[in-house]
């Protein structure tokens, strides 16, 4: 019963797309573990490795959609919910190392060593525990979204004001991170890890392992972003967008549905950060720079705002683009880049995604009309 | 024939003028080759002789000596002042201080000295210095006993004091005499509670650590008392002066925010438009500079002291027809979008990044100061370079032509009315879009010319703009748009608090503190300090 209303109300294409993900992930793993290296099909280490980075790029980009594409809320900071899900896991993936540092300390990190300190700092304590390491990656952004959103919604900062000040957010947390006296490992960040919850990070079944998770909960997290857009929630947040003057006359507090999807969206970026860190093996306050941040928002408006396949279509395309160009035409890129934000904003508003639906429905509007223009007659006759 | 006569006669004056010079020199020349064959008995009488000779001329030689850099060769015996280099020993000649060629340590032998002469040569050296004719030359000697604690030459100092006429070489020797009186212990009870009022009047860090000295090896406790209490109202002179440097360089800071973000706040002003590729602006003026003083540097050396002058308009034109560019190829087909404007003009600016980088390399480019931009000056107990007052002053002529051009010109006129209403003024038969890119050619220009300012006290490199647009928009937001005067006051502000808040919390905390303080006081007045009032809304 409840599949079937949430088969309904979700749509076949959502469906599909949620399918495909968990198919993925059960698969990719499959096919780089059970096969030799000799078979066609296997799918070699780094690329498993590879696309479990772009699957957390596309997260943070349907994490940014959900507001940018669906409320109008154009967050420059988004890389900083990224980057605190990803410290708490990385601070778990410390206290795992134990005496295998290079201090061989049983509770200090080696930085912490270094810089001689005593005891672990307050903030740091829990971490040792997977389930509250957890908790913390959707918690610490969750909870610095609605700090942010509460105050910024309420005084009704909006438009190029908002993106601003989410901009200082995350360069004030870029600079606070790369100080020693943080207690977050300074300028080199955490890394060195060695194993999660008991297995090596450096095997490839992990490696695998993660890549399944990270294409699971690319899925959930589909599922929750169409589930919020398909609903009556939804459909307000694009009235805000659209124009958050009548909604707020019509009666509705605008300032809460803002909240609500900027807190849910930095949630699922601090996921998306958290699944990051193990599969890159290091986490450093550059993750803070406002330049990637703003580099999110271009994966999103390539593969098309305001719809849910777009930014996770994007994300892939533009990383993968990155990882071509970086390799093969090192000092052209920057150019790509750039050269993509201005043809994208002037040429593909929708992005990729919205200018292939936009030719399809005007597909199918010829259709129709050739349609009802051959049975033109029928009509009139039937009135 | 008369003119013949009166040649003569001049030859002759001439003459006559030169030789006395001439045998006194000689003379020196004889007595120094006379310290190469001597023995250490003989040196003080040696030494006496050449100081009665000499002037000032000989002090290099008897600090050489002192020092043990003396030398002289063994095949001629004769004397040179040395230095170590990397290919052996230079020679220097004794009075000319002309290099005379290098050498190995084999061929020279050193010149002794003992502890005895070397004392008898500072008093030589202070004799020479301080009672030379030359003004400078006897301040640097006065100032240079402030750190001495020799009592030896505390009588001269003293007759020095006697002869000087000039006030503040006077004053030089007196803050000296005094600083060597409360160090050595030679001195009447009154002559010390004397020195401790001249270093009151001194009153700065220099005093301070010879009365903290004195304090703790006083015995009288009148004397303690009196330099405690003198401490005391040093520190307090200090602390204030400490304040005033504090806001002289929260002044300069918000200078250097100013011609910044100005340029911005126009834009944004009269647009609406967020240009994320106004940093490069900005790095587009500095990289003009590079360029004027290299072709002044390979072509016209002489007019290196005017390169600013040829780099200002240059990098206004550069940076101007890249701004007026991007406004006709870009961002006039997405009026009406703001965010879109933001992300494509990021686009922008990552192109032009990357272009500096490709035509110039990644690292950062030399750009010299001129001769009247280097140098500092004391205002009490404070610095201020020159760099940075220029900039100061620049920045306030900036702004005030700025605001000149936006209140009293025709095309102020008209950029007014179309940030107050745009379509209001369209009707009224202000082409809008030409006066759009009018605008944004003006604000790139102006970033351009802080380009060449900034070039002057940062390095150039790519990412120069990258350094400076975050602040920039802070500076707009918390000024608020479409007034000049809350982009000044916007600068200022930020500048200062900054600046107060290094001491106690560190550069790095404080500019988080400033950028928390912004991110709240747009929730208290979220279109700036200066808001522009109006009844537009969104709709």
């Amino acid at each position: 019963m409840i599949s079937k209303s949430l088969f309904t109300k979700l749509g076949p294409q959502s469906i599909w797309i949620v399918a495909l993900l968990f198919l993925i992930a059960a698969v990719v793993p499959l096919l780089n573990l059970a096969l030799p290296e000799s078979h066609p099909l296997h799918v070699p280490s780094y690329l498993v490795g590879l696309f479990g980075k772009y699957l957390c790029y596309a997260m943070l980009a349907l994490a940014l959609d959900l507001v940018w594409g669906y409320c109008g809320i154009l967050s420059l900071g988004h890389g900083a919910f990224f980057a605190l899900g990803g410290y708490a896991m990385g601070m778990y993936l410390m206290r795992q190392i134990g005496t295998r540092g290079v201090y061989a300390h049983p509770t200090l990190p080696d930085f912490m060593v270094f810089l001689n300190w005593e005891e672990l700092p307050w903030f740091w304590l829990g971490f040792d525990q997977f389930w509250f390491a957890a908790l913390m990656v959707v918690a610490v952004p969750g909870l610095l979204a609605f700090v942010f959103g509460w105050f910024a919604f309420r005084s009704r900062v909006t438009g190029v004001y908002l993106s601003i000040i989410t901009q200082a957010m995350t360069y004030a947390l870029l600079l606070a991170f790369f100080r020693n006296d943080m207690g977050f490992g300074g300028n080199n960040g955490l890394t060195d890890f060695k194993d999660m919850l008991g297995v090596s990070l450096q095997s490839d079944g992990t490696r695998a392992a993660l890549f399944s998770a990270t294409a699971v909960a690319l899925g959930l997290s589909f599922l929750l972003c169409s589930l919020i857009v398909n609903s009556k929630f939804g459909k307000l947040l694009v009235a805000i967008r659209d124009a958050e003057s009548r909604a707020r006359f019509l009666g509705y507090r605008v300032e809460h549905f803002k909240l609500f999807a900027f807190v849910v969206s930095a949630m699922i970026a601090g996921v998306a950060g958290a699944l990051y860190v193990p599969q890159v093996g290091i986490i450093n306050p550059g993750e803070f720079a406002p330049a990637n941040s703003i580099e999110v928002v271009i994966w999103t408006a390539v593969g098309g705002r305001g719809t849910l396949f777009g930014p996770i279509f994007g994300a892939l395309l533009v990383n993968g683009g990155k990882s071509y160009f970086t390799a093969a035409y090192p000092e052209y890129w920057l150019f790509a880049l750039g050269g993509l934000f201005v043809l994208v904003t002037l040429f593909l508003p929708k992005g990729i995604v919205g200018v292939l639906s936009q030719l399809r429905s005007a597909a199918q509007k010829q259709l129709g009309q050739r349609a009802s223009a051959e049975t033109g007659a029928k009509p009139e006759a039937a009135e | 024939m008369k003119r013949f006569i009166r040649h003569v006669a001049l030859l002759l004056a001439f003459a006559l003028c030169a030789v006395p010079a001439a045998q006194a020199d000689e003379e020196l020349t004889h007595l120094i080759s006379a310290l190469a064959n001597g023995k250490l008995k003989e040196m003080p009488a040696k030494i006496s002789a050449l100081e009665k000779a000499g002037n000032s001329k000989i002090v290099p030689l008897f600090e050489a000596l002192s020092a043990g850099t003396l030398f002289y060769r063994k095949a001629d015996k004769a004397v040179f002042i040395t230095r170590s280099s990397a290919d052996g020993i230079t020679l220097m000649a004794p009075l000319t201080l002309q290099e005379q060629g290098v050498t190995t340590k084999k061929s020279l032998k050193k010149i002794k000295v003992n502890n005895k002469l070397r004392r008898q040569l500072k008093t030589a050296i202070a004799n020479l210095t301080l009672l030379s004719p030359d003004v400078s030359l006897r301040l640097s000697a006065a100032k240079e006993l402030f750190k001495s604690s020799d009592p030896a030459v505390l009588p001269l100092l003293e007759e020095a004091l006697h002869q000087e006429s000039d006030a503040s070489v006077r004053q030089a020797m007196q803050e000296s005499y005094a600083a060597m009186t409360l160090r050595t212990q030679h001195a009447s009870q009154q002559h010390r509670l004397d020195a401790i009022e001249t270093l009151k009047a001194m009153g700065n860090q220099q005093a301070l650590s010879v009365l903290t000295g004195f304090v703790a090896s006083a015995s009288e406790p009148e004397e303690r008392d009196a330099a405690t209490s003198v401490i005391a109202s040093i520190n307090k002179r200090l602390a204030r002066w400490s304040v005033a440097q504090n806001v002289w360089y929260g002044l300069s800071l918000g200078s250097v925010l100013l011609l910044a973000a100005i340029g911005l706040a126009i834009t944004f002003g009269v647009m609406g438009v967020i240009n994320m590729a106004h940093g490069e602006m900005v790095m587009i003026g500095a990289y003009t500079t590079f360029m004027v003083q290299e072709v002044i540097r390979n072509s016209f050396p002489g007019l290196f002291d005017y390169s600013l002058a040829f780099a200002l308009p240059l990098a206004f034109l550069a940076s101007g027809a890249v701004g007026f560019a991007m406004e006709r190829g870009i961002i006039r087909f997405l009026y009406g979008r703001p965010l879109e404007t933001l992300l494509a003009t990021w686009g922008v600016s990552l192109m032009l990044q990357q272009a500096v980088r490709t035509v110039f390399g990644p690292t950062n480019k030399e750009v010299g100061n001129p001769d009247w931009m280097s140098g500092a000056f004391e205002l009490g107990a404070m610095t201020l370079t020159a760099n940075r007052i220029w900039i100061l002053a620049f920045a306030f002529v900036v702004f005030a032509v700025l605001l000149v051009v936006l209140r009293r010109t025709q095309f102020g006129l008209e950029v007014r009315a179309v940030t107050q209403n745009r379509r209001m003024a369209a009707s009224m038969g202000i082409r809008t879009p030409w006066i759009d890119a009018l605008t944004f050619a003006l604000g790139s220009g102006i970033a351009g010319m802080a380009g060449v300012a900034l070039s002057q006290i940062s390095n150039v490199s790519p990412n120069l703009g990258q350094l400076y647009i975050i602040d920039s928009f802070m500076v707009v937001v918390f000024g608020g748009v479409g007034n000049l005067w809350g982009t000044f006051v916007g600068a200022m502000t930020l500048g200062v608090a900054n600046k107060f808040l290094e001491p106690y919390a560190g550069a790095v905390l404080a500019k988080i503190l400033t950028l928390v303080f912004i991110i709240l006081f747009i929730q208290k007045k979220p279109r700036g300090l200066f808001a522009l009032k109006g009844r537009a809304v969104d709709l």
